[in-house]
């Protein structure tokens, strides 16, 4: 096959493609410049996108024997992921930016690209594994190394993604050995340090970079019975979860420490409460993708007969939504089966059982939408809408939808 | 072996250049020593700084040996700043062409920043011909407070040649000196330094044959310079540091062999030139020549350069398929870090930044063959075609994804 190896400059990759190379694959290395400024991106910093990284990258394909070439990816970057992420933030949600990047920089705009220009593939040095079910369908799974496994940023990429996607480091028992290895074989970027932050947020203050790219205004922090408890300086510098730093004047009744429940943008209010109301059993998600072929239990099944709605006294009918209907023959109001599953809500999360279901709703232009309604049997804490929902049976990843809304059944709607 | 078709570059070292180079490695010598062995490396010195001046239409006293064109270009600008500036507080703008190479660019970029300096970026036309009305206004509007003027003699990435002639004229009415980088113009046209009018002319020594890591300043005699680099007073004081016997002795052969056989070569690279892009209008009709066109006005480009915009691709799209079917070419923009931007050249010229992607500069020298051209233009239109289709992906993407449904 004809590989394209995406090189950022670190260990993992770098093996990746070494690998893919003993594999007999044609190989060629691609960094992509994600940034206008390599130079000065994240200068003194570890992570991607330096000038530095990019000779890292130079110098493990010098090593490998393969081409290299740094394809400019910055526009796509600046606009897909950056912009994405603070709007996100914008319009109070927690973006995950290094999903958004895998689903339209890596395997999307730069998967693109090398289809069109002659490669079977795209291989990155992700922890993850791309199984075939025998019957030429591709399914995403957990890496061996459950510790580093990176399947989660990769639960958004679709069947057609995944036939194109290689990730040579699947099987590996842990990082170490891949260190081991890029030794072995001479690759200075052995001992590299591994990168945590988000690359275009050099110093790792992301709540600093965010300020000076969203307007915040003061507004008022709520409880859960809605009754204002103090002010705060920006909504969207807040995240679910959060305890320290909310300078609450008044006390709550009980005296225990209060949490942020919620975030409403739309009216600039911060939603706080005790530490048990964090906990999430409900979570409805939109924009849901499946990784492969999704499974049969997950499909919305055609419903007979349009939904109407009934007055609950009389007989007649007192409205009737148009009967919409799409290509498959499901229907506004079309439920797929409930299945049981894992739910993870972030990269390094442990996932918790739950039963999910898919329904077809209208959306607001008229037309239909999936939407994935995942109850969580063990409720998970600190759960913001704009996280991603990546459910699992097993190993395997079915498919993922970004949060729209995650409640508490014990805390009523303000 | 690739088809190279990227002389502009560099360009593989000619004959007589190796020969003086390993020569000249295998002997020793200080050239500031008084010794016999230092007499006798400041005679091949001094030899090769008379052969280079020869090359060059210069006096061998005006040769400032350097380390390379991005040398001579920093040494010349801001050394000439400098000194008109100490001369006259007032003087403190430098007038320059808006499509220089990253040597001058920069350079003056950084004496805006660190020292005060105004720059004017003088506008080209859609050739990339500098507007020498521009240049004419910005003199009469307040010669005064000019330190230097700074034009190339030709452009490294759409090879059209500038007035300089024009330049010198008009900035002489006001006595203001005036700069050019020759780099890519020297050997490949007629460039004579004595009746060009010109203060300084900075050239290089791998751009002709010479080895990579030399290169010269010529500076007139009267023309006062403030030094970027201090020590031993080596080149009038004005560039210290010990002379590079080899390297040196080699550029002067190079120069003097591309130099003496400028007419043919430059005719005979200037015809497979023309086939190149007789070649590449009839396989991709879609491509457009940017610079002069050399059928309407030959004088008017450097003989070895091609320039092409590709409609609808991506220029790194394009030298990754012609690399790998073994045609070596450029995008044509800097890219120190192998970063392609949009070229500041075309940009320049008038070009909008979806054009300017897909740039593609093929460049020719002393040892390209006609068969370059026909391999080349036999992987052309496959590349085009594959280029074309992976399109702007990296730019703009069509795929669909989960993010981008409703």
């Amino acid at each position: 096959m004809r590989v394209l190896a995406a090189m950022s400059g670190g260990v993992d990759s770098a093996v990746a493609a070494a690998r893919a190379v003993d594999a007999g694959h044609d190989v060629v290395g691609v960094h992509l410049a994600l940034s206008r400024m390599p130079g000065t991106l994240r200068t003194g910093s570890r992570g991607c996108c330096t000038v530095e990284d990019s000779n890292d990258a130079w110098r493990a394909c010098d090593k490998l024997g393969i081409p290299y070439y740094v394809w400019d990816f910055s526009e796509r970057f600046k606009e897909d992921v950056v912009q994405d992420f603070i709007d996100e933030y914008a319009a109070g949600r927690t973006p995950n930016p290094c999903m958004r990047c895998n689903e339209r920089i890596k395997f999307a705009a730069l998967l693109e690209k090398a289809l069109a220009l002659g490669f079977d593939a795209v291989c990155t040095g992700h922890y993850a594994k791309v199984v075939d079910d025998g019957n030429g369908n591709k399914e995403l799974h957990r890496a061996a190394d459950w510790a580093k496994d990176q399947s989660y940023v990769l639960g958004v990429l679709t069947h057609e993604q995944l036939q194109h996607s290689m990730f040579p480091l699947a099987d590996t028992p842990s990082k170490a050995e891949v260190r081991a290895e890029a030794e072995r074989r001479g690759l200075s970027v052995a001992k590299k340090p591994d990168s945590h932050d988000i690359c275009f947020i050099p110093d790792g203050d992301t709540a600093g970079w965010l300020a000076e790219k969203i307007e915040m205004s003061t507004g008022d922090i709520v409880d859960e019975s809605g009754t204002k408890v103090g002010e705060h300086p920006g909504a969207n510098a807040f995240t679910v979860g959060q305890r320290r730093g909310l300078k609450l004047g008044t006390p709550a009744a009980d005296g225990k420490p209060r949490f942020v429940l919620e975030i409403r943008p739309k009216e600039n209010k911060v939603v706080v409460g005790p530490q048990a109301l964090l906990a999430v059993d409900e979570i409805r998600g939109i924009k849901l993708s499946w990784a492969g072929v999704p499974i049969p239990a997950a499909v919305p099944g055609p419903v007979a007969e349009p939904r109407s709605v009934v007055d609950p006294v009389g007989d007649e009918p007192v409205g009737h939504e148009p009967a919409r209907t799409r290509a498959d023959g499901t229907t506004c109001g079309s439920v797929s089966e409930e299945f049981d599953c894992y739910a993870q809500v972030r990269a390094h999360g442990d996932p918790v059982p739950a039963r999910a279901c898919v329904e077809v709703t209208a959306d607001d232009d008229g037309g239909l939408r999936e939407e994935l309604l995942v109850t969580l049997i063990e409720p998970l804490r600190g759960v913001s809408p704009g996280q991603t929902v990546v459910l699992y049976q097993g190993t395997r990843v079915l498919g993922q939808a970004t949060i729209d809304t995650a409640r508490s059944l014990a805390r009523p709607a303000l | 072996m690739p088809v190279y078709l990227d002389h502009a570059a560099t360009t593989p070292i000619s004959g007589p250049a190796l020969a003086a180079l390993i020569h000249e490695l295998s002997r020793s010598g200080n050239p500031s020593s008084l010794h016999g062995s230092g007499r006798r490396a400041r005679a091949v010195v001094e030899q090769a700084r008379e052969t280079l001046a020869a090359a060059a239409g210069a006096h061998p006293s005006e040769v400032i040996f350097t380390s390379g064109g991005t040398e001579a270009d920093n040494l010349a600008v801001k050394g000439l700043f400098w000194a008109r500036r100490a001369a006259d507080p007032a003087r403190t703008r430098i007038l320059v062409s808006s499509v220089e190479h990253a040597a001058v660019q920069d350079t003056v970029a950084w004496l805006e920043k660190h020292e005060g300096a105004e720059v004017v970026w003088l506008p080209v036309d859609g050739d990339g011909v500098l507007r020498l009305d521009a240049l004419k206004a910005e003199l009469d509007g307040g010669a005064e407070s000019v330190a230097l003027v700074t034009v190339m003699w030709a452009n490294n990435e759409v090879g059209t040649v500038q007035p300089i002639a024009g330049v010198t004229a008009l900035a002489a009415g006001h006595g203001i000196p005036v700069h050019s980088d020759a780099v890519q113009a020297f050997g490949s046209i007629p460039v004579g330094f004595d009746s060009s009018g010109l203060a300084a002319m900075s050239v290089s020594g791998h751009k002709i044959g010479g080895p990579v890591g030399v290169g010269a300043l010529l500076l007139g005699r009267a023309v006062k310079l403030v030094p970027v680099q201090h020590g031993g007073g080596q080149e009038r004081d004005v560039r210290s540091g010990t002379l590079d016997t080899a390297s040196i002795a080699a550029f002067a052969a190079a120069a003097q062999d591309a130099v003496g056989h400028l007419a043919a070569e430059s005719a005979r690279i200037a015809a497979l030139r023309d086939a190149l892009i007789a070649g590449v209008r009839a396989t991709v009709p879609d491509a457009v020549l940017r610079g002069t066109d050399p059928g309407r006005n030959p004088a008017g480009r450097l003989p070895g350069n091609a320039h092409f915009t590709f409609p609808g691709c991506e220029g790194d799209s394009l030298l990754f398929l012609l690399d790998m079917a073994g045609v070596e070419s450029s995008t044509g923009s800097a890219c120190t870090a192998g970063v392609p931007r949009p070229s500041h050249v075309l940009l320049a010229m008038g070009l909008s930044e979806e054009t300017a992607r897909g740039a593609q500069r093929f460049s020719l020298g002393h040892t390209s063959v006609p068969v370059d051209v026909e391999k080349f233009i036999a992987a052309l239109p496959d590349a085009y075609a594959r280029a074309r289709q992976a399109g702007m992906a990296s730019h703009m993407s069509n795929i669909q994804t989960a993010s981008t449904q409703r």
